[in-house]
């Protein structure tokens, strides 16, 4: 068996969805905190029973959307008062209600940039390469596997006790995962 | 409560996934559409679009060289087929918004697996009505400083009170938006056929579009809020879109298009048009691919009944125009209702009622809700439909306004048809390339409706059925 420091972790596959979220909540009682589990859908309460609940998306759409409509109504607020003032039917140069769809299409716009791109760094994507990728059943994760994946870098992990461990939770398969 | 076929309990609604499907069956037969040999139907289907769309090329090589004269525009009529087809392809694409969107935050599960051809369809009809404004300049290579607000040497700026340049924030912000959205839902679906995929070039290309994504639970979480918040703000957005479509028509003082209703009557239109066209695209694709189990009884019947209920709106609206033109006691106003009725355009003013009041009304009946063949009639009529609405709408409004003097007649010419059939080949070319490389039904999303464990089966239906 290797070394601690020469393995990402240990990889057991679980039967489905229940039977993941059962071992995650079961791993995290036992201690381990430096985790993360597969699926090929999302699976209700599993983030959360892997101890990580923290949502940072909202706040990113929230402050793309202020900024988008900051840059709508400047926008226009520049055009048509500031550097190219047109007096249509002696309305007031600062019509503002007619600068309402504007505004809000480009807070729409910048939201949905901010969801799509603060999904993925917060995700840490893209990454072309990860550990967990070297074991060859990791295929099914996005097809029908369920996995659970304890890393060595938990304070906790000792190769044999946590294979020992995972095998306990009733795991149908404990790989070691290449670094 | 449902059981796997409850198609015998009259009481409980058809599932919205197919009897005996487990993980690797939804895997195995959703990527297999991709990673099989190309069927010769699909070549041949390609083959026959693309024939379609050359008379895209010509028509709008042919308009270029010579301008918009080619067309059937005149004045009075100003606004002829372009804007009429503008309208018809940007109603189309609401109801891809609609089903991703609306039905997501309404926690609708049998969305889930029409949503990904619907998003796909709402992408290539806006790239269809996004050609029509661009090409009814003339020359689409300056039209930069009228769309666009950037300093140039000119030093002149697009007019921000204008509904034509609001259409061009909104009609842009859709179609980046959707994109967006659809991109988001193809993420871990990209993911699956780089594991599937058997060609190295295909794995490659697959697994650059996934980003290396690896169904990671933290990654779930916050996947699943992004697509969240993207439905929140595309739903404002797509009620939003079609609303200044029509105010491009209400700010205006023509009879006939200066109403409060239109708004609400242009969203509806646009979701009934768009549902037709999902009716369309999606019966022949369940049938080709034998989706039977996926796209079930339950969609029909749901879809159907989605059509009956925006085409009841719609023809609020028309009843509605009838009644402004009398309350308003204009004579312009009631003049245009009588020359839209019994005018030179009464055939097309009758032939938009059938197609889109009366024929839609087979709907109540739920035999024709369940029959694809009859769903796909009515969905053809409603297409045709929509677009005399569109047509009625503007030239009959245009032909003949407030001095007599200044009337005429509206005729189109073969190149108005030809830019117009050559869209709609772009569309299905599109369509049929998008069939062979994504996959058309979002397989992440199927999984979610598998039943967990044999003893959940029972469980699952029931909550499916909220």
């Amino acid at each position: 068996m290797a070394e601690n420091n020469s393995l990402y972790g240990l990889l057991a596959e679980f039967d489905g969805p229940d039977e993941l979220v059962a071992a995650a909540k079961g791993s995290y009682a036992a201690g381990y905190r430096k985790m993360d589990a597969f699926s090929p859908m999302p699976v209700h309460d599993l983030s959360e029973s892997l101890g990580y609940d923290k949502q940072r998306v909202p706040i990113i759409v929230l402050i793309c959307a202020m900024i988008g409509v900051a840059t709508g109504f400047g926008l226009q607020y520049f055009v048509a008062v500031v550097d190219y003032p047109l007096n249509v039917g002696g309305r007031p140069f600062l019509s503002w209600p007619s600068f309402i769809p504007v505004t809000f299409e480009l807070g729409v716009l910048f939201s949905a940039f901010g969801a799509l791109i603060g999904m993925l760094l917060l995700n840490g994507l893209p990454r072309p390469y990860h550990p967990v990728f070297n074991v060859p059943n990791f295929e099914r994760a996005s097809g029908d596997g369920f996995f659970l994946c304890i890393e060595a870098e938990d304070p906790k992990f000792d190769v044999s006790e946590t294979r020992a461990f995972l095998e306990g939770l009733e795991a149908k398969k404990v790989d070691d995962v290449e670094p | 409560m449902a059981s796997i076929a409850p198609q015998k309990d009259p009481t409980a609604p058809a599932p919205v996934l197919g009897p005996g499907q487990t993980y690797t069956t939804v895997t195995q037969k959703l990527s297999s559409i991709i990673t099989s040999r190309t069927p010769l139907g699909w070549i041949v289907a390609l083959l026959i679009a693309g024939s379609i769309l050359q008379l895209l090329m010509l028509s709008a090589t042919w308009l270029l060289i010579k301008g918009v004269g080619i067309w059937g525009l005149n004045i009075p009529v100003g606004w002829g087929w372009a804007i009429i087809n503008f309208v018809w392809w940007i109603g189309i694409g609401h109801a891809g918004t609609l089903i991703s969107a609306i039905l997501l935050l309404m926690r609708q599960q049998w969305r889930n697996s029409i949503n990904r051809f619907a998003e796909a369809m709402t992408i290539f009809a806006v790239m269809c009505a996004g050609m029509f404004p661009l090409l009814h300049t003339g020359r689409p290579w300056l039209a930069a400083y009228w769309l666009l607000p950037y300093p140039n040497t000119m030093s002149v700026w697009p007019q921000f009170r204008s509904p034509l340049i609001w259409d061009v924030f909104a009609v842009g912000t859709y179609f980046t938006v959707s994109l967006i959205f659809w991109y988001l839902g193809l993420i871990p679906d990209f993911a699956t056929l780089r594991d599937k995929a058997k060609h190295k070039i295909s794995q490659i290309i697959y697994g650059m579009l996934s980003m290396g994504w690896r169904g990671s639970a933290k990654h779930w979480y916050n996947y699943e809020m992004a697509a969240l918040l993207l439905a929140g703000v595309s739903t404002p957005l797509v009620l939003s879109v079609h609303s200044i479509v029509s105010f491009d028509f209400s700010t205006g003082i023509v009879p006939g298009w200066h109403a409060t209703i239109f708004p609400p009557y242009f969203v509806a239109g646009a979701v009934y048009a768009g549902f037709a066209m999902v009716l369309t695209l999606g019966l022949p694709i369940r049938y080709f691919y034998g989706l039977h189990d996926y796209i079930t009884d339950r969609h029909l019947n749901n879809m159907g009944k989605v059509m009956l209920a925006t085409g009841l709106i719609v023809a609020y609206g028309y009843g509605l125009e009838q009644f402004y033109a009398w309350y308003s006691a204009s004579p312009y106003e009631s003049y245009m209702i009588q020359n839209r009725m019994f005018g030179p355009y009464n055939l097309q003013y009758w032939l938009l009622i059938l197609c889109n009041v009366t024929v839609p009304q087979l709907l109540w009946i739920k035999r024709v809700r369940l029959s694809p063949v009859g769903l796909f009639v009515v969905a053809m009529f409603i297409n045709l439909g929509m677009w005399l609405e569109r047509f009625m709408i503007v030239v009959t409004s245009l032909h003949r306004d407030f001095m007599p003097s200044s009337w005429d007649m509206f005729h189109s010419t073969p190149w108005d048809w030809g830019l117009y059939a050559g869209t709609i080949g772009f569309f299905l070319f599109m369509m049929i390339l998008f069939i062979r490389v994504m996959p058309v039904i979002n397989i992440f999303e199927i999984r979610q409706l598998v039943p967990h464990k044999e003893k959940d089966t029972e469980e699952a239906a029931a909550s499916a059925d909220d």
